[in-house]
């Protein structure tokens, strides 16, 4: 099937630096989103799981922090 | 704001539960029956369908698709609801995805033992059934997608992007690695050749591990594991950090299940740097879940549920930092084909799903059923009964595969192999052998106690299939602001998207270099196609999974060439095999220079009985091959699907084929009659000879022809 080859490939060396590259950019953006997030927004999504019980609250973040 | 009334859909999860219970039995069973065939040879009853080299891709494929595939949609379909504060999108495609998935895993354990297999390990499956599967994904995927649509929780939470993931990673890998030509209704030949059809595979079964067995299961831990604690999560922000960088790095692994083959060095050694990388986001993920019991350790003494979840997870911790030490090319070079890898998966698999699957189904029944754990104190046997199966089963395996890899490496003092016989090495680790099927077996009561615990449980509550809930509906009105992330989670089809693209990423950089550039594959001109004996030789190696203890790839070790004789394996000489068939373990010596190395009746005994010809061989004999026929009627089928993936048949060949078929046949038997063994000319064994006979001979006949 694969007929058309490309005979060579000069710049071989150029995958793995685009691959690092690309991660990297992926990763400090990432990064600087998660130091950017608002206390509220992390406590509301963390505890999506636990008010699933037809609405009970929850918050025990306070006693957490003291752990 | 309007609250609106709903019910959660239980019955689904009810019976996706039934299904793993069934088929996790049924999986362990056929693990333990081979892991003791292994030893006592005999326990296959004589027959082709409960060979070893069946019944192995029947195990694993119970197992993942199965048993951790229904505990899977179990998971999904109960948290899902609840996170969305929504019923499933559509009753019906809930159904025709539980029956459909059913009918696959049942068509499946009809297809193995009978032989209708790719050989592709994870995706033995054959053509009909890979296009079931297709569907009754794309039939889970719209559901899914579709609940999401009609939420009344405006964010998704962490659990459903790893859902999101799964479903989009799993079809991608999918339809990639399943294009097949197909010969007959139940037989295909792989659209990929040799290395191609390697890296393809290992893309794919690595990432069926990733993406079957760990993403979901990640999101099962998110939502479990807090309400199994009555706590949140430790840290969502690591959470997000753990789930982008976890997808992205992982599609890039795959390489590693093939260092020192004859996959292209950059590409090795690509897998080699993202596999490493890969103890960071697999740790952050470990570590958020065990930090989410701050503060309820003392409920880890109580409490079998958490008992069974912390284990997974520590198991998970094990297993994701054994993984990228063996993807380290020295460490690989003593652990590839033993008995290490099967212990690394099996702590992973027994460890880090079972367990999980265990602690969510002691959690959920007691729920679904509104009442109390029939016994706490067979839940904690079961626990410890698993635990030390776990142990039992793991620890032999980590002796036995270093030994035996240590043995096939040692040079005794005037530079021989100290043993040359592939036998001794195996021999020397029966004891270890015996002892994981105990540790299997442990692991297996422990199961059967669990089913025993649920059943009673769940008699003496009363099941509700529609739980009433309530939640405000989501308001349509848009909402500005927010960080980008907190935007995508509002963003359902948008996040698939950025999925999809993450996920690409590695797949492309790794594939399009090995197909396109020609350099990659070097052609060796004294490689020729299979003659059409050889070909139907090779689809019954094939169909009796000799690949599953067989490799054909002679690794660059001297230890190798030295023992299978001369050469190492070249990338070159495998363009012809569709599909490749370099395997992942040995527990029977390497086979891609066995040509030429015995006479044609050393193989005629051997496959009638190993033990005439190699005394203490655990091989079962393959007494079926020399009753059964040839089927000469598919030959020209096979050399014309052949020719439209790029083997080089000339037009019309397969008009002629069998002539050249019963010549070979005809030179083999007038061997064989010099040995005095008459046998007809059509019969299996004739055409399992002249494959093994041809194997890793092309370059033998002349080693100049190299380009």
């Amino acid at each position: 099937m694969f007929k058309h080859y490309f005979e060579q490939v000069h710049n071989v060396a150029i995958w793995p630096i685009i691959s690092l590259s690309i991660f990297f950019l992926f990763f400090v953006g990432l990064i600087i989103y998660v130091m950017k997030i608002k206390r509220d927004h992390v406590h509301y999504m963390q505890d999506l799981p636990l008010a699933d019980d037809n609405g009970q609250e929850l918050s025990i973040h306070d006693e957490l922090k003291n752990l | 704001m309007e609250i609106q009334q709903f019910k959660y859909d239980n019955k689904i999860v009810k019976y996706f539960i039934i299904a793993t219970v069934i088929f996790g039995l049924v999986g362990m069973l056929v693990g333990l029956l081979i892991a003791m065939q292994l030893y006592m040879p005999e326990l296959n009853l004589g027959l082709q369908y409960t060979s070893f080299g069946r019944l192995r891709p029947l195990h694993t494929n119970a197992v993942i698709f199965a048993f951790v595939g229904n505990a899977m949609f179990a998971g999904v379909y109960y948290s899902m609801q609840r996170l969305l504060k929504t019923r499933m999108f559509n009753d019906s495609l809930s159904w025709i995805h539980f029956w459909g998935w059913q009918l696959i895993i049942v068509a499946a354990v009809i297809t193995l033992p009978l032989g209708l297999t790719t050989s592709k390990e994870y995706a033995e499956l054959e053509w009909p059934i890979d296009i079931a599967i297709t569907l009754i994904w794309v039939v889970f995927g719209i559901n899914m997608i579709g609940t999401i649509l009609k939420r009344r929780e405006r964010h998704m939470y962490v659990a459903i992007w790893f859902y999101i993931a799964t479903f989009v990673t799993v079809a991608v890998l999918h339809v990639v690695n399943s294009f097949e030509i197909p010969v007959t209704m139940f037989k295909s030949y792989s659209w990929y050749a040799g290395v191609q059809d390697a890296l393809v595979q290992w893309w794919y079964g690595h990432n069926a591990v990733a993406f079957f067995l760990t993403t979901p299961f990640l999101g099962l831990m998110y939502y479990f594991l807090p309400k199994a604690a009555n706590r949140p999560v430790y840290s969502y922000k690591l959470s997000i950090i753990h789930f982008w960088s976890l997808i992205f790095i992982y599609i890039w692994a795959g390489p590693h299940h093939l260092l020192y083959t004859s996959l292209p060095n950059w590409a090795q050694s690509l897998g080699v740097v993202f596999s490493i990388m890969l103890i960071a986001p697999s740790w952050g993920g470990m570590l958020n879940g065990l930090m989410t019991l701050r503060g309820a350790w003392d409920r880890v003494r109580e409490d079998p549920v958490l008992k069974f979840m912390v284990v997974a997870v520590t198991a998970y911790g094990m297993a994701t930092l054994e993984g990228p030490l063996l993807s380290i090319k020295s460490v690989n070079a003593i652990a590839h084909f033993t008995d290490w890898i099967v212990a690394h998966v099996h702590v992973g698999a027994l460890g880090w799903n079972g367990f999980l699957i265990f602690g969510m189904l002691y959690w959920l029944i007691p729920r679904m059923w509104g009442t109390k754990l029939y016994s706490k104190k067979l839940a904690n046997t079961h626990f410890w009964l698993g635990t030390l199966g776990i142990v039992v089963y793991a620890l032999p395996l980590y002796v036995a595969g270093v030994t035996q890899s240590l043995m096939w490496k040692d040079f005794n003092a005037e530079g021989f192999l100290e043993y040359p016989n592939f036998l001794e090495t195996v021999t020397q680790i029966i004891p270890m052998y015996m002892m994981r099927s105990i540790g299997g077996l442990l692991y297996l009561i422990g199961a059967f106690i669990m089913t025993y615990n649920l059943i009673k449980t769940a008699k003496q509550g009363a099941f509700m299939a529609n739980e009433s809930a309530e939640a405000p509906a989501l308001e349509k009105k848009q909402i500005v602001g927010g960080h980008w992330h907190s935007k995508w989670e509002r963003k359902p089809v948008f996040f698939t998207v950025l999925v999809l693209i993450a996920i690409l990423i590695g797949g492309i950089v790794e594939m399009v270099p090995t197909f396109l550039i020609k350099s990659n594959v070097p052609t060796i001109a004294s490689v020729q196609p299979y003659t059409p004996l050889e070909l139907h030789g090779r689809d019954i190696y094939i169909r009796e999974g000799c690949v599953g203890c067989h490799s054909q790839m002679v690794r660059p070790f001297r230890s190798e060439t030295e023992r299978y004789g001369g050469e190492y394996s070249k990338a070159g000489e495998f363009v012809y095999d569709h599909p490749f068939l370099w395997g992942s373990k040995r527990t029977g010596p390497d086979l891609h220079r066995i040509g030429g190395k015995y006479s044609h009746a050393w193989h005629y005994q051997h496959m009638l009985d190993p033990t005439i010809t190699s005394p203490g061989s655990i091989m079962p004999p393959y007494p079926w091959l020399f009753l059964q026929s040839i089927d000469m009627n598919k030959t020209a089928g096979k050399i014309s699907a052949l020719r439209r993936v790029g083997v080089p048949y000339e037009q019309g060949y397969e008009n002629t084929a069998n002539d050249d078929l019963q010549k070979q046949a005809r030179e083999i038997t007038d061997g064989l009659s010099v040995d005095g063994i008459s046998t007809s000319p059509d019969a299996e064994i004739v055409a399992i000879i002249a494959y093994l006979q041809r194997l890793g001979t092309d370059i033998k006949v002349d080693p100049t022809a190299n380009k």
